[in-house]
């Protein structure tokens, strides 16, 4: 599902509320959030799950191609923790559905 | 941040009621968890992919009493940031060249 599916089903759910309107609702939504990522900012949504952004520290890499030393900076990183409600309902997924959306993946 | 501030946002920016800012954030993950349930992935483009993943039964070992457990089969969900996000998240990070730091490693060259 992409950013448009979801918006169509949060307008399937809310059918007196415009579909542009939900776009919009989506987007702020994503928006708020990314901007409360980068003042740094937790994120907790109960029963989904928390953002946080962690600090990966400066490192010397190397090109795995020819092998040579690379400095990579230091640089932020979001991270999400799932939340109890949705790891447990993502749990009782039957098998066979998940691998199939995960060959999905491989051809996408 | 917490789902309430994420309703004041709707409220100020949308121009909803509270209550309907309320219930339309509520909508928008209630549908995104019900996708996910279901195994199929979902994709916000310039946030980020939600994926659930298959993991298979191993063996494991209670760290504190060195016992072997099985651990069954599972689903779990993986969060992979965009590029978009990731960029949005290090715009005011400084760009900290440090060529002495390559030196110590003593291949260079």
């Amino acid at each position: 599902m992409t950013k448009s599916g979801l918006i169509e089903a949060v307008a399937d759910r809310t059918p007196h509320i415009s579909k542009k309107d939900t776009e919009i609702v989506v987007n702020t939504i994503f928006e708020s959030m990314a901007e409360a990522l980068r003042g740094g900012h937790r994120i907790e949504i109960r029963g989904f799950g928390s953002f946080q952004v962690k600090i990966r520290e400066a490192r010397e890499g190397r090109n795995p191609k020819t092998g040579e030393p690379v400095h990579i900076s230091a640089k932020r990183t979001p991270f999400f923790k799932v939340g109890k409600e949705l790891k447990e309902m993502v749990d009782r997924v039957p098998l066979e559905a998940v691998e199939d959306s995960n060959l999905g993946d491989v051809s996408s | 941040m917490t789902k309430a501030d994420i309703v004041e946002q709707i409220y100020e920016q949308v121009g909803f009621s509270k209550k309907e800012s309320a219930e339309l954030v509520e909508k928008v993950f209630d549908a995104i968890k019900d996708t996910l349930a279901m195994g199929e992935k979902v994709k916000i483009s310039g946030f980020g992919n939600f994926v659930v993943r298959c993991k298979n039964s191993r063996k494991g070992r209670n760290p504190q009493t060195g016992e072997e457990i099985l651990l069954e089969a599972r689903r779990v969900l993986t969060f992979k940031p965009s590029l978009v996000l990731k960029n949005i998240l290090n715009e005011d990070m400084p760009e900290t060249d440090a060529p002495t730091a390559q030196v110590s490693i003593g291949t260079a060259e």
